[in-house]
């Protein structure tokens, strides 16, 4: 399973492609199972960087653990929540926060 | 210090002026990131894992207390309340919007500073012995000819576009505390018989994935042929150099594969070319530079000893901190003061606006005016009178920054690794984080004595591992993080490369390998006073082997 991640080209946020649109969070993200999706997941990612909104796009692979969207790499894991070493910076700051 | 003049000035500005139309355009979507990348880097913003990074040069280190507080106001005005200065003596700041980074540069041109060549594949920052110019063991202070070549360096037209980056390291002592044989030209300022100041020139050293040591090709190169012999080195490079092979593009691998000898009789051959042009340096110009580093007059304050002797006897925590942070000056009333951004259990390298502002009132008072950046990742104060070092150090302890372990196991080298990089394979600070709570109690450091430990979360090597007397390069495997471990490296005169020592450790068992190691060490060696590295070099790897993974081979 596969889902779309980039950074926005304003300030370099961390942000996954979701509903339809680019969420800030990952937990929502599209997900794709099958290469076709892939395939109009890594479309959508070519679009948004050929319009200049974001750079870095990637396809990153996850699990669901538990119902939860899970990157495979650890360097994926630290995007979608910040420095692990920085509780109070990144997106786990806000979900502090929140 | 140096002082921009009418050209700096208008220079840095007009720089300025121009990435700001840069990002304007590509905000507004009429150039493409392909576009925009080489020129976003040339002013030294990069995308890091979260967010954007900008690295502001810091020339040779040094910084007046107006610079410093220009850094606090970055970092609190754009940034996160922080910034992680750099083995090369920089500063990066995380969390900066793309938007904002115009606004960022030209509050900095405004303080003398900028981020231009702190990346991209041209001559870079040039970093110097952060003692400079207060050693007692210095021969002269080499920041005047760091200067000198940054000004010829910065935007140098033929030398923009070299195969890869470019990185110049000086010392003027023998003792060399800036690493010159792992940089790209290392150059250490030095006296003739004749009492005439030139250069031994080092070249071809590197860490990264081919870590080589730099090779000496001249013993004396009178300081009036600086200009002329660089040129002829980087000019045997920029059409030698290989172009084709990112891994094999530093000049190290020029010079290793072209051998020293015949490296250094092309560059001689070159340099005969050169070595009357106008690249040769008239003493007036050395004269005009060296004028702006003249050291500050410091008064006689010979009540310091006295000062000094009785408030070690009343407290214990200054005196620890006097063995361990405090380096002899040339003026024997005065010291350089190593103040440790290597808290336990805190980031290295990491320091607050506030902390910033603070150390900038403080050199302001009692360091005339000015700090340093070591390249170890801490800040030094090269100028405090003994007499004011209680002061220094009380005030130091308000801010959270009297931590006494310099060159202490704690005192660690470290990337930021992939808690913050995108080219980073594992995490550092963490690994720092708990090395350094393992070791916390000063006395069981003290006991350890001189070791250097450095860790890298990639094989590119910032927080050069290579040359830790231990050293820890965290990869990925199966998708986890490992850490490699190497020792017997060192960065200073008698520099080496670390030795592989075996299988990696993974996260759970890093910090209990480098324990095993240390043990290890104070089981072997001959005395207390031999250190780390010398019980090494002496017995070699074969006790820490055994020592590490004996008892695997007998378990299998």
């Amino acid at each position: 399973m596969k889902i779309l991640t980039a950074n926005r080209l304003t300030d370099g946020e961390c942000l996954w492609y979701a509903r339809g649109g680019w969420a800030e969070t990952i937990d929502d993200a599209e997900i794709a199972a099958d290469k076709e999706a892939e395939a109009r997941l890594e479309d959508i990612g070519k679009a948004a960087f050929a319009a200049n909104f974001v750079l870095d796009v990637a396809m990153v692979d996850i699990e669901l653990v538990d119902g939860v969207i899970r990157p495979t790499r650890l360097r994926e894991r630290i995007r979608a929540a910040g420095p692990t070493v920085r509780n109070d910076l990144g997106k786990q700051a806000r979900s502090l926060a929140a | 210090m140096y002082r921009y003049d009418e050209f700096d000035h208008e220079f840095v500005q007009a720089r300025v002026a121009q990435f700001r139309d840069q990002i304007e355009r590509r905000l507004a979507g009429d150039i493409t990131e392909d576009q925009f990348r080489p020129l976003r880097l040339m002013n030294g913003v990069y995308l890091q894992l979260h967010a954007y990074m900008l690295r502001v040069a810091i020339p040779y280190g040094t910084l007046s207390s107006r610079q410093l507080r220009m850094l606090a106001h970055i970092a609190r005005t754009y940034d996160r309340g922080y910034g992680h200065f750099t083995t090369r003596q920089n500063i990066q700041f995380h969390w900066p919007a793309l938007s904002d980074i115009p606004a960022a540069l030209a509050d900095l041109a405004s303080a003398e500073m900028h981020a231009l060549q702190t990346s991209g594949n041209c001559i870079r920052n040039i970093s110097a012995d952060h003692f400079a110019g207060a050693a007692a063991d210095e021969a002269a202070d080499p920041r005047p000819y760091a200067e000198i070549l940054r000004q010829w360096s910065s935007v140098h037209p033929e030398f923009t576009y070299l195969p890869r980056k470019f990185k110049i390291a000086f010392t003027g002592s023998e003792r060399d505390r800036a690493a010159i044989q792992t940089y790209d030209i290392g150059l250490h300022l030095k006296k003739d018989a004749a009492g005439e100041l030139g250069f031994a020139v080092w070249v071809g050293g590197g860490q990264g994935r081919t870590p080589i040591l730099a090779k000496k090709i001249r013993d004396f190169l009178p300081q009036q042929h600086l200009l002329s012999y660089i040129t002829a080195i980087i000019r045997v490079y920029n059409l030698s150099g290989r172009r084709d092979n990112k891994w094999k593009a530093r000049i190290k691998i020029l010079v290793h594969e072209t051998g020293a000898e015949e490296f250094a009789r092309q560059v001689e051959a070159e340099w005969e070319a050169l070595k009357d042009s106008e690249l040769k340096l008239p003493q007036a110009d050395i004269d005009a530079i060296n004028a702006y580093f003249a050291p500050p007059s410091l008064p006689e304050r010979p009540e310091g000893d006295e000062a000094v002797r009785l408030a070690r006897l009343d407290s214990k925590s200054f005196a620890d901190w006097l063995n361990q942070n405090v380096t002899t000056h040339r003026h024997p009333d005065y010291a350089a003061v190593t103040i440790s951004l290597k808290n336990i259990g805190e980031t290295p390298g990491d320091i607050s606006d506030s902390q910033m502002d603070a150390v900038a009132d403080i050199a302001e008072k009692y360091a005339f005016d000015e700090a340093r950046v070591s390249h170890e990742q801490n800040l030094v104060l090269p100028h405090v009178a003994r007499a004011d070092l209680k002061t220094v150090y009380d005030a130091l302890v308000e801010i959270g920054l009297a931590t006494a372990n310099i060159d202490l196991i704690s005192d660690i080298i470290a990337c930021p690794g992939l808690d913050y990089c995108t080219l980073a394979n594992a995490r550092s600070i963490p690994v720092a984080q708990q090395i350094a709570t393992r070791f916390a109690s000063l006395e069981r450091q003290r006991d350890i004595g001189e070791l250097k430990l450095n860790i890298s979360g990639c094989i590119n090597a910032c927080g050069h591992h290579h040359v830790g007397h231990i050293g820890i390069l965290g990869v990925e495997k199966k998708g986890a993080e490992l850490y490699q471990v190497t020792l017997g490296g060192s960065a200073d005169e008698n520099a080496s490369i670390g030795d592989i020592i075996g299988r990696g450790f993974g996260p759970d068992e890093i910090v209990d390998a480098i324990e095993t190691i240390v043990e290890t060490y104070l089981a072997i060696r001959s005395d207390a006073g031999e250190r780390f590295i010398d019980a090494y070099r002496r017995l070699g790897p074969a006790p820490f082997k055994e020592a590490l993974y004996a008892g695997e081979a007998k378990a299998a």
